[in-house]
Order: structure tokens, then sequence, then C-alpha cells
């Protein structure tokens, strides 16, 4: 190396990479963490928090959108979870943080149109400021938390995907989400509580 | 009779060149055999999908940088339906696309996406780098062209 002055450069720049991708990483909940409510508005107009549930033992808040593929191949899969585990105590939130602007089919009244198509049983809810996904630290769509009520506290307990075959359900060998809530119904921690999956990007407001 | 056995010759010879030279379908196993193959060029492989907004965007950049750099070898790695792969090739075709394009056909995600990087969470798009002496880079999210040269250059400095 000869210019000594490119090199001193180099690893300074080096050294801000790393600290920009640790930053990256620690930005969001881990499990474990407490997760805040908040306050959205829902497809039929009405806001929906966390502590409007009075009875629930927890939630599935699931960060979707109308225009991802896997989204799509999973919204049955939500339905169903929804319709199996709400009774139960966990209901299914799906939260869209997509901007309108950078991705017009992820519009309010998209959602509206989407949510009315699927008759979706649970709330879908826009969060426009995308200040609820940066809270959680949500990087795709579908990107699932499961919160745990412990006292006043929700408390995060899973992030990650549905299950591991977005396309085949009766392929399905890992139903990680079910698998996980079996485990908090019968006061276990849960074994596998983070799991990774492809999925769409979501539209940052720029 | 002897016409028709030609033609589906022919058509089995034609579709499966065609498959063979434009699209090759894989699971995560070989594509990492890839990874480990080694290469004396900076191999960029991106992460990409036909529905990806983003990733189609900024596609054109990264087959620029590829054809005006011959230290780089450029794949993009479609993360599209292995049961649908008309849809990959007639996207190549349409837009032209020179690079070569590995379908991956592996939905058991968790299993595979850490070995391509630890830091990657699974949105696309996203880039591996993998250099000459094996070492790896890798970036998620898009890139313009200025980020991708910058992000080559600091990989080259690296490599002198």
């Amino acid at each position: 190396m000869k210019n000594s002055k490119g090199f001193y450069f180099s690893i300074v720049l080096s050294g801000l990479f790393a600290l920009s991708a640790m930053a990256q990483e620690s930005t969001g909940y881990k499990v474990g963490d407490k997760a805040a409510d908040f306050s959205l508005k829902d497809v039929r107009g009405e806001m929906v928090s966390l502590s409007n549930y009075e009875d629930a033992k927890g939630f599935l808040v699931i960060f979707s959108c109308n225009t991802c593929p896997y989204v799509v191949a999973y919204e049955d899969r939500m339905i169903e979870l929804h319709e199996k585990y709400a009774e139960k105590g966990y209901p299914v939130i799906a939260i869209n943080s997509n901007d309108d602007k950078v991705s017009p089919g992820d519009s309010f009244e998209k959602m509206q149109e989407r949510a009315k198509a699927k008759n979706f049983p649970f709330p879908y809810v826009y969060d426009k400021s995308q200040e609820v996904i940066k809270t959680y630290g949500a990087t795709r769509t579908p990107h699932v938390y499961i919160l745990n009520k412990s006292g006043e506290d929700y408390v995060v307990e899973y992030i990650g995907a549905i299950d591991n075959n977005y396309q085949v359900p009766s392929a399905v060998t890992e139903p990680y989400v079910e698998k996980a809530l079996a485990e908090l119904m019968d006061g276990k921690k849960v074994s596998r509580n983070s799991t990774k999956a492809i999925g769409c990007t979501i539209k940052w407001t720029r | 009779m002897k016409s028709n056995v030609l033609l589906i010759f022919v058509c089995f010879f034609v579709t499966n060149s065609y498959t063979k030279d434009e699209l090759r379908i894989v699971d995560f196993d070989e594509l990492e055999g890839e990874f480990k193959t080694p290469s004396d060029k900076i191999r960029i492989y991106n992460f990409w999908a036909t529905w990806c907004a983003p990733c189609i965007k900024e596609m054109p950049h990264f087959e620029k940088v590829n054809a005006e750099d011959p230290e780089l070898d450029l794949y993009f790695i479609s993360m599209d339906d292995g049961r649908k792969p008309e849809r990959v090739t007639g996207f190549i075709e349409k837009r032209s696309i020179k690079s070569p394009v590995i379908l991956l056909d592996d939905v058991d995600f968790d299993r595979w996406i850490d070995k391509v990087d630890p830091s990657w969470s699974g949105a696309i798009p996203a880039t591996l780098f993998i250099l000459p002496d094996g070492s790896k880079s890798f970036h998620e999210g898009e890139m313009d062209e200025s980020e991708l040269l910058e992000k080559i250059n600091q990989l080259k400095t690296k490599l002198r």
C-alpha cells in the first residue's frame, strides 16, 4: 500500500461500516423485549390498539401488505391462524407499513379493497408514519412478532416466518408460529424463537 | 411418424439447451457449492425476483458495471417460484438480461439464509460479493450505480 493516507482512510471507513452494521442490527425488538402499544387506523375506520383487547393473552402482530407475493401466498394461513387462535387469546393484527407513494398498491383504499375481497376476520391497520415498524424493527413482509402478555407488559416471544413452505401449505414441515403458540399456551418458553424467510422489502418513505 | 419422432427430439433438445443456457434451477446446496468454487474474479450474486420492483430497478446498474469491468463476474439469483420458471425466462428475454440467471428453488429459507450471510434479514434485493481469496461481503437493499462502484472499489482496496 503506497498511499498511507488512503490506507488509514480505508481503515476508518471500514470501521464506520462496521459501526453502521451494528447500529442496524441493534434497532428494533429482540425476543424478550417489551413491545410498545400503538394506535393505528383499521380498514373499517376504527383505531386499533393492543390495550383494546382486554381478554387477549397475546398477539400475532404480522407486518404485511397488499402487494407482496409471499403475503398473498400466506393470506389464507393468516386467516386460519386468527380463526384458530383468537378464541384462545392470541388474535392476529396485520399492519401495512409500506409508503403509498412508493408503492401505490399499498394505499389505505387498496388495503380496504383487499380486506373486503379476502374477508379478513382480523384488523388490517395502516402504519402510515412507519413509526410502529421502525420501533418493532421488521424488515420484510410477511414478518411475524408473537407477543405474550405478562402482567401489564407485552413481551416479544417470537420473531420470524409463519412456517417453512410458502408455496404449499401441505408440504410445511415446520409450523414455526403454531409451535411457538402451543409452547406459550403450555407456559413454556418458545424453543425456536427466531426464524428467517425471504420476503419483500419494506417500501420506506423517501 | 419419423418426422414426429424427429420433432419430439428437436423439441426436447431445444427446450433442454434453452434451460441449460438461459436458466438453471438449483437448490441451496448446489448454489453453495458454486460459492465455494475458486475463481480469480470478484463474483457478484444478486438475489432478486421478477415481482420485486426495487430489484428490477437495480439490475441495469449491475449489468452495466459488470460489462465495464473484466474483473467482475455477475450472477442473478432468482427467488421466483420454481414451479413457474417461464416467468423468469420470459423476463430474461423481454429485458435482454445478459448475465447468467440461476433460479434458486429452495423454500426452506431459514435453513440457508444465514449461510449466505448471518446479517441478511431475508429481504430482497440483496447482494453477495465473493472475492478471489474466498472472503465474502454482503449488502442488503437496493444499490444505485455509484453505490455499487464504491462497494467494488472498497473490495478491490481490500485485495491489494
